[in-house]
């Protein structure tokens, strides 16, 4: 398969007057040719951060990208001047944000924000773009879209603007697409309609998707592979599979833990997780987990694992996967 | 704080006699622009002591407002709100300051909720002083009792908001609520703007502090597996109207109404087994203006089963299995 992405060691900070925060700090993942890829973590794990940095639309400052690399198509955004990446954006990587009321510009019609990228892309004439923004409208499931592409974003309910920002994303047949909290904001029946036609363009199209989300139940539906994100690192990386039925990582297992499952008791307690995140601006030099972890251990605290592989193509950074852990400590949760 | 420590399943049987609160014809209509919006539109609902009711629905769907209307921080419409068999809708503003002791809402935004110039302490300390409850020594020793009982630190209480995490906070907003000893407590999405490591952290409190004191919760959200799991029944709502009542296990084993059913395939399960396997009912379009609902049955315009007579006629609401209760033509 082809390799269309590598994110390469990536450290990014952002500078604020309390300090240094390390939102980012040595993330490894290469995304496929056609595949969709969930990025899932809690709030401030860097899930966002990272899809942002992909498309260079950090203000710098306060963000800084600090080290590493993002190879996309053979060539290293990072090193990208901002008039080389406006001829990326929007024509080789798509993005469509949470929300979607304001992503959208609400002074132009519908159309004419669809229309802009293949003007500015594609080279179309005015009506050309026009009318590929009508067809685009027709093929996210707009009724009537020669009406809707006349109107304004404030007409449109929540799940239509969602998919008009779906259809300016893909309008120019993106190489990749990134989809930030996609459904987060919309109702459960609007994103099963979202979350299908996503599926249907991404097979119709042949798009890669990095799709991030905070919902394991989004990403058991969508995706092929997960990245687990936690504190600005990568702790978990596998296959659906891999993850939701044979993970490495006592966080991956404690996140799927606290979601009640069918045909739970109520009297049964959900297992939560304890505590919080770790502080970003002073990241522990551990394991991020290690104050939060049930199994830690005592190098835990001291040294920080690595993302190791364990089986092909399922990694996890957790040093109770290390030949030198206990096989009773590491043995005690056969999940 | 009361040591009562109560089996609460069998404190259900007990009082089936007298509910706790019985919701009857609860209507609350808004005023738009010389429109009316039907924001709950005929609620009936017993709820017992001790049991935990889930309220679920789309936004827009009512259920917000309903759980307002029912402490009567919006003032109803139409029908009566019985609080252990009287009325409280015909209460004096004074009955009802006394009243609201018993009865409390924990919000659903953690940060806006809490007021940002006030500390802990003041935050739960003021409803010990709108009701004059506890003074100096005393209301400072509550307040740390409280803080201790939702899982925070006491010498905490100094501190603002805005440096607590929005879990520490729904606590915070927790405490407040408990702060007057209440019986009833209507919580709002409790949990739905926080992270799901944390959820699980508020929802076990949440389980704890029933069993604890014996409360009882209208729990209103839009997570359906987490209503499922807290609630003991749950009610359905759409577009202001009642579409399905019954014990949780039988409302997810056997959903009756055509909205239930789309609303519980539409949840994706974490279990991408499943989810391969899963045959989703995927509904059209969008939920219709409440300012214009649809004639006859208000979910028949998204509805897969609409039948002539959806559009005609409103659907009764009727007890089709011992206390399952569905609004659907489907089922007469």
């Amino acid at each position: 398969m082809e390799k269309i992405l590598e994110v390469k060691d990536l450290y990014v900070s952002f500078h604020t007057y309390s300090g240094e925060v390390k939102a980012v700090r040595g993330v490894n993942f290469d995304i496929y040719k056609g595949e969709v890829v969930a990025i899932v973590g809690e709030s401030g794990c860097g899930k966002s951060v990272t899809s942002q940095s992909i498309m260079q639309i950090l203000p710098t400052p306060p963000a800084e990208y600090k080290k590493g690399s993002i190879i996309f198509q053979g060539q290293d955004l990072l090193k990208k001047s901002e008039k080389e990446m406006q001829r990326i954006r929007g024509k080789d990587i798509g993005m469509i944000f949470q929300d979607s009321m304001t992503s959208l510009n609400p002074t132009s019609k519908i159309g004419s924000q669809i229309a802009e990228g293949l003007v500015k892309h594609q080279k179309l004439s005015g009506s050309a773009a026009w009318n590929r923004a009508v067809e685009m409208l027709e093929l996210v499931g707009v009724a009537q879209p020669d009406r809707r592409a006349n109107q304004y974003p404030h007409e449109f309910s929540g799940g239509m603007r969602q998919r008009a920002m779906i259809a300016i994303a893909l309008a120019c047949q993106p190489k990749l697409l990134i989809a930030d909290e996609p459904t987060t904001a919309l109702d459960v029946t609007i994103q099963a309609q979202i979350l299908e036609l996503m599926k249907g363009l991404q097979k119709k199209l042949d798009t890669s998707i990095i799709l991030i989300t905070h919902d394991l139940g989004v990403v058991a539906e969508m995706c092929e592979r997960v990245i687990v994100m936690y504190a600005g690192q990568v702790i978990e990386a596998g296959t659906v599979n891999d993850i939701f039925y044979n993970s490495k990582h006592p966080y991956t297992k404690g996140l799927l833990k606290s979601i009640p499952h069918t045909g739970m008791d109520r009297r049964e307690s959900l297992k939560s997780i304890v505590g919080t995140p770790p502080d970003l601006f002073n990241p522990p030099a551990g394991c991020p987990f290690y104050a939060r972890c049930e199994r830690a251990m005592k190098i835990c605290g001291d040294n920080d694992p690595e993302l190791a592989e364990m089986e092909k193509n399922h990694y996890a950074a957790c040093w109770l996967n290390h030949s030198m852990a206990l096989a009773s400590t590491a043995g005690k949760e056969g999940v | 704080m009361t040591n009562i420590t109560m089996d609460t399943r069998s404190d259900v049987s007990k009082t089936r006699s007298q509910p706790l609160l019985q919701i009857i014809g609860l209507k609350k209509y808004f005023n738009i622009g010389g429109r009316t919006l039907k924001a709950v539109n005929g609620l009936t609902l017993d709820i017992q002591q001790g049991e935990t009711v889930g309220l679920v629905g789309e936004s827009g769907c009512g259920k917000s407002t309903a759980g307002r209307t029912i402490l009567r921080m919006y003032e109803p419409t139409g029908g009566e709100v019985l609080y252990e068999g009287k009325n409280i809708f015909r209460y004096s503003a004074g009955e009802m300051k006394k009243i609201r002791r018993q009865m409390q809402m924990i919000f659903q935004d953690p940060y806006a909720s809490l007021n940002p110039r006030m500390n802990v302490e003041d935050i739960i300390g003021e409803p010990l002083d709108i009701h004059r409850l506890a003074f100096g020594a005393g209301r400072k020793q509550r307040i740390s009792e409280l803080l201790q009982l939702v899982g925070l630190n006491p010498e905490h209480m100094s501190r603002f908001p805005h440096e607590f995490s929005g879990g520490q906070r729904q606590r915070i907003g927790i405490a407040r609520a408990l702060a007057m000893d209440p019986k009833f407590i209507v919580c709002d999405e409790p949990i739905s703007s926080l992270d799901v490591s944390i959820q699980a952290q508020v929802v076990n409190l949440l389980k704890d502090l029933q069993k604890k004191i014996g409360l009882t919760y209208l729990f209103i959200a839009h997570d359906l597996s987490m209503v499922k799991y807290i609630s003991d029944r749950v009610l359905v709502m759409y577009l202001g109207n009642m579409a399905e009542f019954a014990d949780s296990d039988s409302l997810y084993r056997n959903p009756l109404h055509p909205y239930t059913r789309a609303l519980f395939s539409a949840i994706p399960v974490p279990n991408p087994d499943l989810e391969k396997k899963k045959d989703r009912i995927v509904l059209q379009g969008d939920v219709p203006s409440p300012l214009n609902p649809p004639s006859g049955c208000v979910f028949r315009t998204r509805c897969p089963k609409a039948m002539d007579r959806c559009s005609c006629q409103e659907p009764e609401w009727r007890e089709v299995n011992p206390g399952h209760f569905v609004a659907c033509h489907l089922y007469e």
